[in-house]
């Protein structure tokens, strides 16, 4: 008797509100812990230290996307700066322009879960509607990064290794000059008003940079995009699909053996990884002090994260998120050195290559055990077991 | 009559000049066991290949339960029914034993990608159904304890057996075995004997062996397809097999008249 998965599924499906409630929670405790940074932990800190978690964050969410592309299904993909860029000038676009023919300005008008800068005053909304316009800009600018996702997927996927990180790597080059032919930006209500959307997506600053977004970005909006990819990242890797990703990074042939559609599932990482790129694209944007320019879809912003995701160890979310914040704050520590850091910096990484080239994780995650037996053999029987 | 559990007719391949493969048919009833042999590099492994759709045929059919195959893409062949191991072990190295058995579900999965993200309550029940099927397979092919260890890790005849078991669990309707024995030792090779032959009668599923092990090709396969130069010289039972001067030719080369003692 053939054995069928699916009824067998059924019989062991647990009861649809007790497994409802397990499946939302993370998502409840995502928002609680953005809340959390926002309210608690970014008035207990200075500024500087406020804005350095900022980065963190939105480095997570980039290092994270990315490692569901070249860890997960072993793709190397060089041009995840051109979806951050693709989602940031999205974002930034429906931010500006939206609040300019909205408001007739497009001053920074968030509530208390948006203020960065400024001290949260009393009896300010929570919530206000620039909040909601920054919700969807930042989401139209993941939708659409997504949908380039598709387009440059479906063709260079079928490409393997070198090929598919030239490929990347053009697409990158290619967003960062079409960006730099693009027209001023323009600055007043009326004239926003009068001119039709798709015009406006091509008035977005060219090689001077888009200067205007309001900076919406906060510890809220990082951290609620951070900690929501890295919830999705983990359930997709321990599900059936993750599996699917990682048979492909182990062996394409056998995976396709094995029934696993090789192409369909290389795009759809591809695509998951790139709407979370363009997520960190308008939350670059819109962080202040930052000059959305072209340059944020160039190479070396796309090298800055391969490198987060290497040291983390290919295909671990915990690796690269660690990695995200020890890549964050090492320049910063090493400011001191001034123009020694970048050597310092290129040291620890050639060390890093030479000790330990599997990344500091590997394949695994922090809370695996088996990341921990060869530690605890070291360390003998006083050790962890 | 019922339709052969896989029917290949006139297949041709050949890469550049060289003909890997000509004219090569085979019957492989529901329920049967049979071995393809021939010498190395008779074009056993390439068959293989054009059966699983990793190489489309130049020519020919090939029908798994009654449905054309040739030119489909290897995974629409493996969710139809067919699965195979490989000469040259291709486990999921980095993954665990366990993993590697429950990747190979994922071709009858039916949760959807957001299912999976909000661990919908039927994707628990999937994941649930597809770990308690791995472990099953793991501890018929008795590498139970081994679930957690990484694939790379086994040794030699335990890579051959969860290679088999992984095939088993993509619940497949014909199992492709290459060279199953190969580097094994001969105990071993004698529980792989047993095991074939319960395979076959608890999964249902027919199967073709390619294998250099005489002993255990005569043993278990009912009928038997010689292979050579890409062409095939004899199908026939094991007995008339091992005495057609063809095979035997094909094996040993032409014999020469024999010097006078």
């Amino acid at each position: 008797m053939a054995f069928d998965l699916t009824s067998r599924a059924r019989e062991l499906r647990p009861s649809a509100a007790p497994a409802l409630a397990r499946g939302l929670t993370p998502f409840a405790l995502c928002v609680a812990f953005a809340v959390l940074m926002q309210l608690a932990v970014k008035p207990a800190v200075d500024a500087y230290t406020a804005r350095l978690l900022l980065d963190i964050g939105t480095n997570i969410v980039l290092a994270v996307s990315l490692t569901m592309v070249n860890g997960f299904t072993g793709q190397f993909s060089m041009g995840h700066a051109g979806f951050l860029a693709v989602g940031g000038y999205v974002a930034a676009t429906v931010m500006y322009y939206g609040s300019l023919r909205l408001w007739g300005n497009a001053e920074m008008a968030g509530g208390m879960l948006s203020s960065m800068p400024i001290k949260p005053q009393p009896g300010r909304s929570p919530f206000s509607p620039g909040d909601v316009l920054f919700l969807c800009s930042l989401v139209a600018g993941g939708l659409v990064s997504g949908v380039f996702g598709i387009l440059v997927g479906l063709p260079s996927l079928r490409l393997r290794g070198d090929y598919l990180a030239i490929v990347t790597l053009g697409f990158g080059e290619i967003v960062r000059v079409t960006i730099q032919q693009t027209g001023p930006v323009i600055k007043d209500a009326a004239t926003a008003r009068a001119t039709p959307w798709p015009e406006l997506f091509t008035r977005v600053g060219g090689s001077l940079g888009f200067s205007g977004p309001p900076p919406y970005t906060s510890l809220f909006w990082a951290f609620l995009a951070a900690t929501l990819t890295v919830l999705v990242a983990i359930r997709l890797k321990r599900s059936t699909f993750g599996r699917a990703f990682l048979s492909i990074r182990e062996d394409e042939i056998a995976s396709e053996a094995m029934g696993v559609n090789t192409v369909r599932y290389k795009v759809e990482a591809f695509v998951i990884s790139a709407f979370f790129a363009g997520i960190a694209g308008g939350l670059y944007a819109h962080t202040l002090g930052v000059g959305l320019s072209p340059q944020a879809a160039g190479f070396q912003k796309s090298f800055d994260i391969i490198i987060m995701v290497v040291l983390g160890g290919l295909g671990s979310v915990s690796g690269a998120v660690i990695a995200a914040v020890v890549l964050t704050l090492l320049p910063e520590y090493l400011r001191e050195l001034s123009n020694y850091r970048m050597i310092v910096f290129s040291l620890a990484l050639i060390l890093m290559m030479i000790f330990r080239p599997q990344g500091l994780l590997g394949v695994r995650e922090l809370w695996d055990a088996a990341l921990w037996r060869p530690i605890a053999r070291r360390f003998g029987k006083g050790g962890a077991g | 009559m019922s339709e052969p559990a896989l029917l290949a007719r006139g297949v041709f391949k050949s890469f550049g000049g060289l003909k890997a493969v000509q004219d090569f048919s085979l019957e492989l009833p529901v329920g049967a066991l049979r071995g393809l042999i021939g010498p190395n590099g008779a074009g056993k492994t390439t068959v293989f290949n054009l059966l699983t759709g990793v190489y489309r045929p130049d020519a020919g059919e090939v029908r798994l339960a009654g449905a054309e195959i040739s030119g489909l893409r290897p995974s629409r062949i493996a969710a139809m029914g067919m699965a195979r191991t490989f000469q040259n072990i291709r486990l999921f190295g980095e993954l665990s034993v366990l993993d590697n058995v429950k990747l190979a579900c994922h071709v009858r999965s039916r949760q959807s990608l957001a299912g999976a993200i909000l661990r919908s309550p039927f994707s628990r029940g999937e994941e649930r159904a597809i770990e308690e099927r791995a472990v099953q397979l793991l501890s018929l092919f008795g590498l139970a304890d081994r679930a957690q260890e990484q694939g790379k890790n086994l040794p030699y005849g335990e890579q051959r057996r969860l290679e088999i078991a992984r095939a088993l669990a993509t619940t497949p309707r014909v199992l492709l075995l290459d060279e199953p024995a190969a580097g094994m030792n001969p105990q071993e090779k004698i529980e792989l004997r047993a095991l074939i032959r319960r395979v076959r009668e608890e999964f249902g599923v027919s199967i073709l062996l390619i294998e250099h092990d005489m002993g255990l090709v005569m043993d278990i396969c009912e009928r038997i397809t010689v292979l050579d130069h890409g062409q095939v010289i004899f199908v026939g039972t094991p007995d008339e097999v091992q005495s057609d001067k063809k095979v035997i030719e094909a094996y040993l080369g032409v014999a020469e008249e024999a010097p006078s003692a």
